[in-house]
């Protein structure tokens, strides 16, 4: 009982105390995000009220009358947020779920076939990751207008892989090369094929990498601007980053409550998504670490 | 079951000749055990034969049929690999199941099959639990069971034992030999140890630089190495090399070692005329050193030596010893008297030395 106590306090003082600035710094803007959008107008833009906290004291002069949804109405009720919601999901879900089978595909081949060319080939992958995509949004506009897809979210399910295939596979690549090749070798021995190998045996023993490779592509893809904003101008085809961006600042004037209640909608998904593969995902950093 | 046959065959990795050029006959049923250095080529003829590496030249028989364009999966082969390499994500049971599944097996035949394994390793209590529950020699025995269960033809294994205690290794060695009895199947098996591929081989294959030194039973390539490579290779401790020159003095014949000479039988006298003052390497294990004068069949020569280093080992004491610039180890009887720093005379059997040519390595004293 008393090593474990001393345990406790060890930890405590050793992990955790360490750990509260970390936790304060990441937190603090989400914190800040759900405050605002839960703040009435009144209070949010009086320049003299505590801007961390919701005033709830009726007596306090600051206070306009507490928490509210209003600028959550404001977004469900004027704005198609839902429709920006939904095509959020449907560019990310495809975008992310093309990009991880050719990444497998790629990052499979590199890590493992002796084929001419192959290590460069492996670093062209990683450079074409490097080339940003304020780069490269001009001549994709001219690709995607000559597909005949501008103006429609299949614009943006089309060009996402364009990051995402070298990202997942530059990542796929690093966690395959730590995926003994004996146990592919033993299982061609067995009676697979190469691709019943790869299915079979290197796939489910890489779903930590595979997890972690989703859940970036997903993060990047939801969080995706520039793309989606140059590509697409009717509103009906927007994303939430850009949907949310355009219709709630109209010139100078900023509906800092929605804004913040459409990141805070926003954010849901991610958040859902990472509760779903966390810990896959912390397992995935940590295996590629130590090999 | 079925013989493997190896002509001419080779392997290049860009410009390094891994194999050159061997040729081997494997009975069917035989426990043939390939032996050498790391680097010389072993494994890669195994991965041949197993088909997880591309012959550059050559042809590979199992049993009657060309295997060279066939792949691993339809070779009816079993391998057991250096790490095990078991499946992390399925348990024990469906890691010896998996061949058999993936061949359409009905799940009786599979279960009675996983089931008489198990049996015969004494795994049947682990079949539940997956790989990283187990120790080290748990999980040898079940890449074992998972080759056991698809009854190949011929069984490959690759240095299986390496990753064991010495202790485990020993036992695990002796599981093997009474499968190997039990199975009655061909079994190749790569090891850079020499005591494993004393032990367990029906013949042994022993390899440098990528090609076949010798291939014999293990007491032919322990007395009658081909060469200086097979000769200090196989045995522990190694056996002693003495650069010397052979020599002529009226009708006997001499190695000059410097310091001492060494007389030679006069029964040999005849296979090593035409080297007379060609320089030649004189071989003798420490086993055919003693301490003591014998009076027996075998002539032997006496050498002053001082010990160097006394190691006893209880039921022998190892001696390093030291004569003229020579040093060399006996392998003398508990009852020495040998101490470190001391002379003593030494006496080699001169019935079981070596002469090699000192220019080719070949060992003259085989005929």
């Amino acid at each position: 009982m008393k090593t474990r106590t001393r345990n406790f306090l060890g930890q405590l003082l050793t992990l955790y105390i360490p750990l509260v600035p970390f936790i304060l710094f990441s937190l603090f803007p989400f914190y800040f995000m759900v405050i605002t959008s839960f703040k009435a107008d009144g209070e949010l833009y009086n320049l003299k009220a505590n801007p961390f906290i919701i005033q709830l004291s009726p007596t306090h002069p600051d206070y306009s009358g507490g928490p509210t949804l209003e600028h959550y109405q404001l977004l469900l009720r004027d704005t198609p947020f839902l429709t920006w919601l939904f095509n959020s999901v449907l560019v990310s879900v495809l975008a992310t779920a093309i990009s991880i089978v050719i990444a497998i595909l790629a990052a499979y081949s590199l890590a493992r076939l002796r084929f001419r060319g192959a290590p460069s080939f492996g670093t062209a992958v990683f450079i074409t990751y490097l080339v940003p995509t304020t780069l490269l949004f001009l001549p994709l506009a001219q690709v995607v207008n000559r597909l005949g897809l501008a103006d429609s979210v299949w614009a943006l399910i089309v060009t996402y892989p364009t990051f995402l295939v070298p990202f997942c596979t530059w990542l796929l690549l690093g966690y395959f090369r730590t995926i003994p090749q004996e146990i592919e070798e033993c299982a061609m021995v067995d009676g697979c094929t190469r691709f019943q190998a790869l299915i079979r045996i290197v796939l489910p023993v890489a779903i930590p990498g595979i997890a972690c490779a989703v859940l970036f592509a997903f993060t990047i893809s939801w969080n995706e601007f520039i793309y989606a904003l140059t590509f697409i101008s009717s509103t009906a085809q927007k994303t939430t980053t850009v949907g949310v961006t355009a219709e709630l600042i109209r010139g100078d004037i900023f509906y800092w409550g929605s804004l913040m209640a459409g990141a805070v909608l926003g954010s849901i998904p991610i958040v859902l998504v990472y509760v779903v593969f966390m810990d896959y995902y912390v397992s995935g950093l940590t295996q590629g670490a130590i090999k | 079951m079925a013989s493997v046959t190896l002509q001419e065959l080779s392997k290049r990795f860009d410009k390094v000749t891994a194999v050159n050029q061997i040729n081997l006959e494997i009975p069917d049923k035989e426990f043939v055990v390939f032996v050498g250095p790391s680097g010389c080529g072993k494994t890669t003829t195994l991965r041949m034969i197993a088909g997880l590496e591309e012959t550059s030249d050559g042809t590979i028989l199992i049993g009657e049929r060309v295997v060279n364009d066939v792949p691993p999966k339809d070779r009816n082969i079993a391998m057991v690999f250096q790490n095990y390499a078991l499946y992390p994500h399925m348990d024990v049971y469906k890691n010896m199941a998996f061949g058999l599944k993936l061949r359409r097996t009905p799940k009786p035949e599979i279960d009675r099959r996983v089931r008489e394994a198990s049996r015969i390793l004494g795994i049947e209590e682990l079949l539940d639990r997956k790989p990283r529950q187990l120790s080290g020699g748990q999980r040898q025995r079940v890449a074992v069971g998972r080759a056991i269960v698809r009854q190949p033809e011929v069984f490959l294994f690759d240095e299986p034992l390496s990753n064991l205690d010495a202790k485990l290794r020993v036992q695990m060695r002796s599981e093997l030999i009474k499968l190997h009895y039990q199975l009655e199947a061909t079994m190749i098996y790569v090891t850079h140890d020499q005591v494993e591929a004393m032990t367990m081989g029906d013949r042994i294959v022993i390899m440098n630089n990528g090609e076949i030194q010798q291939v014999g039973a293990p007491m032919e390539v322990y007395d009658q190495p081909i060469n200086m490579f097979v000769a200090g290779f196989i045995g522990s401790p190694a056996m002693n090399f003495f650069q010397g020159k052979l020599t002529a003095q009226n009708s006997d014949l001499f190695v000059d070692l410097g310091k001492f000479t060494m007389k030679l039988p006069k029964s040999q006298i005849n296979r090593f005329g035409n080297h007379v003052n060609q320089r030649v390497v004189f071989g003798i294990r420490p086993e055919n050193i003693s301490d003591r004068e014998e009076a027996g069949e075998h002539q032997q020569e006496r050498v002053p030596a001082m010990v160097n280093v006394v190691e006893p080992l209880g039921s022998e004491v190892i001696v390093e010893l030291s004569a003229g610039d020579h040093t060399f180890v006996g392998r003398l009887d508990p009852t020495t008297t040998a101490r470190p720093m001391h002379e003593m005379a030494v006496y080699f059997d001169m019935g079981r030395f070596h002469l090699f040519d000192a220019e080719t390595g070949i060992n003259l004293t085989r005929q």
